[in-house]
């Protein structure tokens, strides 16, 4: 169902937007009611923020990151194509100019939320 | 339009005007300024600062000591509930078709509609405690 397309680049972009999407979604429904606990139940938001900061919590925040960054990067390329058709010509080079900004963004955010990674495991002092 | 799509990868730009055609530009412009809010907010708060320090009395004392944050947590909330519910519609439309889809559609305008009521009551109502020097 989710390969609907001839293949190539356009067909995995395609496929990581949704999958991207969906995953932030839901995410996002997690955490609007996750903020409104900070109004109505300050001690509940307070539990579960110190599962937000278990090794599995950062591990799932930095996924969550790497989602968006994604859907932010190439969401971005969809509109520069959709808005200035003629740039379509370059696709390719834009679809890898998504992936160099992506790891170029995504090596010191990995170091950093690699640090609170390891620090919650206890590898490294707090 | 089918050698558009399958190079750009984004939704062909709805021929029939109206509301899809709305649509269709709603969601690239709330992705632009989402572009900016999204990973600003992931940049601020996951990589300057640390997660973990953020308990309630965090957000109360200082996060949202600050109108500008407040207004801006709840601009990005607005541009979240329109675009990734204009996305999941697309997405259930493509997978659902009759009463299913109906249901989904169902769903998917309660739970915004609850995002939406609970985000705006919380940055709304949160008392603005200062923080003790």
């Amino acid at each position: 169902m989710l390969v609907r397309y001839r293949g190539g680049e356009g067909m995995l972009a395609w496929a990581f937007h949704r999958i991207s999407g969906i995953a932030i979604f839901a995410f996002v429904v997690l955490h609007v009611v996750d903020i409104f606990l900070v109004g109505v139940a300050p001690g509940v938001y307070d539990t579960l923020l110190s599962f937000y900061a278990t090794p599995i919590g950062i591990l799932m925040e930095w996924l969550l990151g790497a989602a968006v960054l994604y859907h932010a990067l190439n969401g971005l390329r969809i509109v520069v194509m959709d808005f200035w058709p003629r740039l379509s010509r370059y696709h390719r080079g834009l679809w890898r100019l998504d992936w160099i900004l992506f790891i170029l963004i995504g090596i010191p955010v990995t170091i950093v939320i690699g640090r609170q990674f390891f620090r919650a495991l206890g590898w490294i002092p707090a | 339009m089918s050698v558009q799509r399958s190079v750009s990868s984004g939704r062909v730009k709805p021929s029939s005007g109206g509301f899809e055609l709305a649509v269709w530009y709603l969601m690239r412009l709330s992705g632009l300024a989402l572009f900016v809010l999204v990973l600003s907010h992931y940049l601020i708060l996951h990589v300057l600062y640390d997660p973990a320090e953020q308990d309630a009395s965090w957000i109360a004392t200082l996060r949202w000591s600050s109108t500008f944050w407040r207004v801006y947590d709840w601009s990005m909330l607005m541009l979240v509930l329109l675009h990734g519910f204009m996305g999941m519609r697309i997405v259930v439309s493509d997978y659902l078709g009759g009463s299913g889809r109906r249901f989904a559609l169902t769903a998917l305008s309660i739970l915004g509609i609850a995002l939406f009521l609970m985000g705006t009551f919380v940055v709304i109502t949160l008392p603005n405690v200062v923080p003790k020097a």
